[in-house]
């Protein structure tokens, strides 16, 4: 079974992130720029199911910039196979970004595809659901392990209430949740090979997808700096604060 | 002129660097309490190595090492100094000198050094031979096909844990321009051969956990084929393959001062005083400007030094200019990043004490300070009949 993982650069989880000065984004100037970590999570998945005997190949997706092709290269360096970039410079919002994998899937033919359950720059939590809705395929988000099963893929899945599973008919888009496995380190053989796996690089246009934003960010802003606690005397003087000052009883 | 790491340097950067981050950085506390590693934890940091494929990163890959050049092995020195050396000695980095080895020598040392299957140390410093290695005055006599070795050895690190040494002894006397000589030779000697004797060393201020050793032989007894190159060849050797140990000094120091560096500027946004971020004080502030300015400027050097090896050039000078000024800088470094934490920095809740004690063994061994002086400047001078 072919599997295709879908993996975005964003910024590291160590960065404390600023809002750029005219307020459009968020700046990402010599900002250190890492895996998505629950993508490196959907990597991990894809190799344990190739170490297991059930997947045949992974396929490293990345969607951006050219530096993306780092990104790819780290999920080469854990043990993917092999890595397609789709380069832009434009903005790609979820929708396009299912588009363009719906796209690569096609030509492909990939029976799973493993993505984070979200990308923790925007937390959309989307692309997932709606890369399954546009192939038409059976969805399991928010992993917290995947077992095949016959033909069959059984998911457990981290929903409010506890743990559902769920049974999938392949293929099927699998989204990975924190708790599915710990990612390995890349290994130095690993490193090493990954600089001769081949990285095919395509273009939205050569995919025939438009990715043209259908939403447009207006202004990006600090939360507001939370304001320090107060200690009060009495319960009726807390109850008298929370009913006048507060008004929220 | 490319600064820039490539994919494969950046990748190594980052995984050394979380490993490091993840399984070592927890323990160092209690090793620093405790003095040592206990074996069985040494053992698991190096299955753990070895199961990354990065143990023995140094050696060529045709026997079974990492085949890292001398550049990726200077990036992961550095990413490996932000560690204690007492965890980070587990990481085995078998000496370079090993792949001198010939025949049988390569089935007992070097595959075994390279596997982890056996560690080794290297046995050169006497207590009356420092920097003046040549005035050693252990010796090996031949008898029969055998050598007889005589004399101690101080300041031997990591020979506790050692399976065997690589040991440097005077083989006799001869007439050289520069008058009478010692003809140094190299054996490799096996931990519990008769007549050796390992013992515990010196209680020392810097890397607590990481033991020195004295090493006393006596009539000790090896066969022809246990001594390493040729009778007489033992700096020659040392010359070919030892000469990047101290490139590895400079790098550790480039880790260490940048941990302590990450640390001190983090305090510097979180600490208040006189209501306001400490870091809003020049006399903060301009220290953080200073100890990031020569801790890149000794990055530089260090990783020029270890390019310059790559290209197969002469680097004796780049390498003593870069343990040299690393090593100063690191102690400069982290005795700042001490003072910006104030009283908090001397305690040994946090790792900056450590960080600044074990600085200071960086100017003294691998050649102190003033013999990389010495080496800069010969090499300066000569040239122009000095």
């Amino acid at each position: 079974m072919k599997v295709l993982v879908a993996v975005k650069r964003v910024i590291d989880f160590n960065v404390k992130v600023r809002v750029k000065a005219d307020k459009t984004g968020v700046e990402t100037a010599n900002v250190k720029m890492s895996m998505n970590p629950f993508d490196e999570i959907g990597v991990e998945e894809a190799i344990r199911l190739k170490e297991a005997g059930i997947a045949t190949e992974i396929i490293a997706v990345s969607l951006g910039v050219a530096q993306c092709q780092e990104t790819i290269r780290t999920a080469l360096a854990m043990g993917a196979d092999r890595g397609i970039l789709v380069q832009s410079d434009a903005e790609l919002q979820p929708l396009a970004v299912a588009k363009l994998l719906k796209a690569i899937v096609e030509k492909e033919k990939p029976e799973l595809c493993i993505l984070g359950k979200q990308a923790i720059d925007d937390d959309c939590n989307q692309t997932g659901q709606m890369l399954a809705a546009l192939l038409g395929w059976a969805q399991g988000t928010f992993a917290s392990k995947v077992k095949r099963e016959g033909d069959r893929l059984l998911v457990t899945r981290e929903v409010d209430g506890g743990l559902e599973t769920v049974k999938l008919k392949l293929p099927a888009v699998v989204t990975t949740d924190l708790r599915l496995n710990e990612p390995r380190y890349a290994s130095l053989p690993n490193i090493m090979k990954a600089k001769k796996k081949p990285i095919e690089t395509l273009t939205p246009e050569q995919l025939g997808v438009d990715v043209a934003p259908r939403l447009v960010t207006l202004k990006v802003e600090e939360p507001p700096k939370r304001q320090g606690g107060r200690k009060v005397a009495s319960v009726a003087e807390l109850v008298d604060k929370l009913r006048n000052e507060a008004r929220v009883i | 002129m490319d600064f820039g790491l490539s994919q494969e340097q950046q990748l190594v950067v980052d995984t050394v660097r979380r490993f490091v981050e993840d399984e070592l950085y927890p323990l160092e506390a209690e090793v620093e309490r405790r003095g040592f590693v206990p074996r069985e934890l040494g053992r698991e940091i190096q299955r753990k190595v070895i199961a990354l494929g990065f143990y023995a990163p140094n050696i060529p890959q045709e026997f079974g090492g990492g085949g890292l050049d001398h550049l990726g092995f200077t990036l992961l020195e550095r990413e490996l100094g932000r560690a204690a050396m007492a965890l980070t000695v587990w990481w085995g980095r078998p000496s370079n000198i090993l792949c001198a080895c010939e025949g049988e020598q390569r089935e007992r040392y070097l595959l075994p050094a390279t596997r982890g299957d056996k560690i080794d140390a290297l046995a050169m410093t006497e207590p009356g031979a420092g920097s003046d290695v040549r005035g050693m005055s252990c010796t090996a006599r031949q008898a029969g096909g055998d050598w007889v070795i005589n004399g101690t050895k101080h300041f031997i690190s990591h020979a506790d844990i050692a399976d065997f040494v690589i040991l440097f002894a005077a083989t006799g006397e001869e007439e050289t321009r520069s008058g009478r000589k010692k003809r140094i030779s190299c054996f490799l000697v096996d931990r519990g051969t008769p007549g050796f004797e390992i013992r515990p060393g010196y209680n020392a201020v810097s890397h607590r956990g990481y033991h020195n050793c004295i090493l006393s032989f006596s009539d000790c007894r090896v066969p022809a084929s246990q001594m390493l190159g040729g009778e007489g060849e033992g700096f020659a050797l040392a010359n070919a393959w030892l000469h990047a140990t101290r490139l590895t000094v400079a790098a550790m120091c480039v880790g260490r001062a940048r941990r302590a560096f990450d640390l001190a500027l983090r305090y510097a946004v979180e600490r208040r005083q006189f209501g306001q971020q400490i870091g809003k004080f020049q006399g903060v502030s301009f220290k953080l400007a200073d100890m990031s300015t020569e801790i890149d400027a000794a990055d530089y050097l260090t990783l020029a030094a270890a390019w310059q090896l790559d290209q197969g050039r002469k680097a004796d000078r780049p390498i003593a200019e870069a343990k040299l000024f690393a090593s100063e800088m690191l102690a400069r470094v982290t005795d700042a990043a001490l003072q910006i934490y104030g009283g908090m920095g001397l305690m040994e809740d946090l790792p900056l004490e450590r960080l600044w004690r074990d600085a200071r063994v960086e100017r003294i061994w691998e050649g102190t300070s003033e013999i990389q002086r010495h080496i800069i400047s010969r090499d300066l001078l000569r040239p122009l009949g000095g």
